[in-house]
């Protein structure tokens, strides 16, 4: 899915290339087609996690070679002109709207389209503004914000937290998905709940399991956990828990405990 | 609880005839310590003094540090306005365990007399952190967590979940697996709509209402024991298709289905439609008008009552949903009597579409051809009562090897995912449940993220039931029919 046919490489890449086959060889760089469309320098957008070897075998015992097998983590690929389908009407009215609200085009980091669905990367601070354009323009008529998801992505992703936006416009019916990524260390992002009150919860549930901070939220309080639990359950360093269970004299590990194969 | 509490240290169960005061602690703590001496004295049953059972108070009080807490088990509301007295503003707990709270859910009230002014919803009690859990499973094993989320939809999760990983992998699914999973969802979501209707009916003291949902939910339960082998959790619906195929008889059976459903819907009109109390109840009550609806991101019956002909199986069609004929009930009204008027008319048009689903099913595979993601072996129950196929395990053990492997590699390991995210949603009997779901090229998910119409609509309770009754409160919940095992997740 990596897409790497784009001649484009950023300006901020290593000096000193890296061997083949080393760390930081082309295999692992981010490569091409996460330009965005404004000023700000390009930043991969990770989606994924870096995979090593095959069949869950780690450190000795592997004598087949696949366990130097490197996958780079997945970085969705930004989509070119024309989109297709109902995506480029729906690209042009969007930008035209975000211009008539005074929005610079920059605020919109990346478009990916995958599987039929588009994306949209939005810069944190215009989350609400986008979203009230979404809403309020005529052309586009987003009524209803279907869900809001936090993703983490695991500890050695740069901007590892996500907050998924599904909207849909029940006047044209459509559904687009806006996605703002988060540095762990600072995962405030402003709240939509003025824009579209069924945030409420939605991002209250985020923050219970992702820590991720809603600015500006009314009541930005735990809901499914209890009030003074500690840390984010979600989170991929936080552990999924569990006692070993014996079966017919055999020790079953615990589910996090046991061999992942990917 | 505090029943127990009280009687403990001072004065709560105590049977004397005076009216315990909390203010009044010291005197009666004394006389207290001196009846108890006599096991019979101390107890909290049956009053024996010749006063009987009026000397009760109908709410027992405790002191805290917040003033006066009572404790209500039942009761005449004048009477504990009597007793509890004044009109200073009032909290009031009500739930989690409670039969009239439509599961685990918990409702903070502030009270103004019998007026709501206030309402707060607590959830979290059923929360059982399966979308984090499925971060440790295949995609296949998923299915069987995601169907224990709506424990009254198990189908629906179970076809959502599908349609994600479906997606994901970009595979379409056999002819017959679609309508196999059509006519299961329908079956699923007159089940649902009954215990809706049942659970309301408990809620407001229609108990006949009750006895006959669950009557008629017993029968779609039988069928989907029959057709998938579990009443409830069934994991039926697999990525790529369903487990199994239908036994050979499913079609009389589901013929038969039908038939006794006609027969027996009318009754529910003749039992709540038309009467008066249940009219009375409902009509006016819950009211949450469209705007509201999109605000709130409510769906479901709950949005067709207030007029916006919203069904996914309509607007975005899933599973062949367009080539079957039904209708999309709407009302205008808005409240809960409008919300029961459709959920029994949706009743009757899931019946129209397991008829058509019935005449649709033509021989062909349930499974999808590629078998790097379809089950090995159809299995079949053997004598041991597990699901065993002979000749498979005939063929890995005996001629091929490369079987063996690709066996156990599939069922150890799982197929893995493309990387990507997908968002996937179908019309559940209480509205849009969708999935998130997120793959990072493992045989694992990354994600799955579930918006529950549960969690959803139970925000649009303030909204409903703020400057109404407390006894609308009821009615409102019982309209939204929210499931907590859902809601929490």
């Amino acid at each position: 899915m990596t897409e790497s046919d784009e001649p484009t490489t950023t300006p901020s890449q290593d000096d000193a290339e890296p061997r083949t086959g080393e760390t930081q060889s082309s295999a692992e760089r981010p490569g091409a087609g996460l330009e965005p469309y404004g000023t700000e320098p390009a930043r991969a957008v990770v989606a994924g996690r870096e995979r090593r070897g095959m069949f869950g075998v780690r450190g000795t015992g592997d004598t087949s070679g696949y366990g130097g097998l490197r996958l780079p983590a997945y970085t969705p690929p930004a989509a070119e002109r024309p989109y297709g389908g109902w995506f480029d009407d729906f690209a042009d009215e969007f930008l035209a709207a975000l211009a008539d609200n005074d929005i610079e085009s920059s605020a919109i980091q990346q478009v990916t389209i995958d599987r039929g669905e588009i994306t949209f990367y939005v810069q944190r601070e215009r989350i609400v503004d986008v979203c009230r354009t979404l809403r309020d323009d005529a052309g586009l008529r987003f009524e209803m914000c279907s869900s809001i998801s936090g993703v983490d992505y695991g500890p050695d992703v740069p901007q590892r937290l996500h907050s998924v936006y599904h909207l849909l416009s029940m006047t044209y019916r459509r559904r687009i998905r806006l996605e703002v990524t988060l540095d762990v260390d600072d995962p405030h992002v402003p709240s939509v709940v003025d824009v579209y009150p069924t945030a409420d919860w939605h991002e209250r549930e985020a923050y219970d399991m992702f820590g991720i901070v809603y600015d500006g939220h009314p009541a930005l309080t735990r809901i499914l956990m209890p009030d003074d639990w500690d840390g984010f359950p979600q989170r991929k360093d936080y552990p999924l828990g569990g006692i070993p269970v014996e079966y017919k004299g055999a020790e079953i590990p615990p589910p996090d405990q046991r061999r992942a194969y990917s | 609880m505090s029943e127990t509490d009280a009687m403990g240290d001072h004065n709560g169960g105590h049977p004397s005839s005076e009216r315990p005061d909390a203010r009044s602690e010291a005197s009666t703590a004394r006389s207290t310590q001196s009846e108890t001496d006599r096991l019979s004295n101390a107890t909290t049953g049956t009053d024996t003094t010749e006063n009987g059972a009026d000397s009760q108070p109908p709410a027992a009080a405790r002191m805290t540090t917040e003033g006066p807490v009572y404790t209500v088990t039942g009761g005449d509301w004048d009477d504990v306005m009597s007793e509890v007295g004044g009109d200073e503003r009032i909290v009031m707990n009500l739930g989690p365990q409670h039969p009239s709270t439509h599961g685990v859910l918990r409702l903070v009230l502030e009270l103004e007399g019998e007026t709501v002014t206030d309402l707060r919803s607590v959830i979290g009690y059923l929360h059982t952190g399966i979308e984090k859990n499925t971060e440790y499973r295949t995609w296949t094993q998923g299915v069987t967590f995601v169907t224990r989320m709506d424990y009254l939809a198990p189908l629906s999760n179970e076809a959502a979940y599908c349609m994600g990983v479906e997606k994901l992998l970009g595979i379409e699914v056999p002819e017959r697996a679609q309508v196999i999973r059509v006519l299961l969802l329908e079956i699923n979501r007159i089940s649902s709509h009954m215990v809706a209707l049942a659970t309301g009916g408990m809620e407001l003291g229609a108990l006949t209402g009750m006895t006959a949902g669950f009557r008629e939910r017993e029968e779609a339960l039988h069928l989907l024991e029959f057709l998938t082998g579990l009443r409830m959790n069934h994991a039926f619906i697999r990525p790529g298709g369903i487990a199994q195929d239908l036994p050979t008889d499913a079609p009389e059976k589901i013929d038969e289905f039908v038939k006794t459903m006609d027969k027996r819907l009318p009754d529910y009109d003749k039992l709540l439609t038309g009467q008066p109390i249940w009219q009375q109840r409902l009509q006016g009550i819950g009211y949450l008008p469209v705007d509201a609806c999109l605000a709130l991101g409510v769906t479901g019956p709950v949005l067709r009552s207030a007029g916006l002909p919203w069904d996914l199986r309509k607007t975005e069609p899933y599973f062949g949903y367009e080539d079957y004929e039904f209708d999309v009930p709407v009302a205008h009204e808005a409240d809960g009597y409008a919300r029961y008027l459709l959920r029994v008319e949706e009743i009757h048009q899931s019946l129209r579409i397991i008829k058509q689903a019935v005449k649709k099913l033509e021989p062909g595979p349930v499974m999808v051809e590629d078998k790097k993601i379809a089950w090995p072996a159809q299995l079949s129950i053997s004598s041991d009562g597990m699901g065993n196929s002979l000749e498979h395990v005939r063929k890995i053990m005996g001629q091929s090897m490369e079987s063996l492997i690709h066996h156990f590699k599939l069922v150890t390991e799982g197929f893995s995912v493309p990387p990507g995210q997908v968002y996937a949603a179908v019309e559940a009997p209480r509205g849009e449940l969708g999935y998130h779901m997120v793959s990072d090229g493992g045989t694992r998910p990354m994600r799955v993220h579930v918006r529950d119409p549960s969690f959803v609509n139970l925000q649009s309770m303030p909204a409903m039931s703020e400057g109404g009754m407390v006894a609308d409160v009821i009615a409102a919940v019982a309209s939204l029919d929210p499931v907590m095992g859902g809601c929490d997740r």
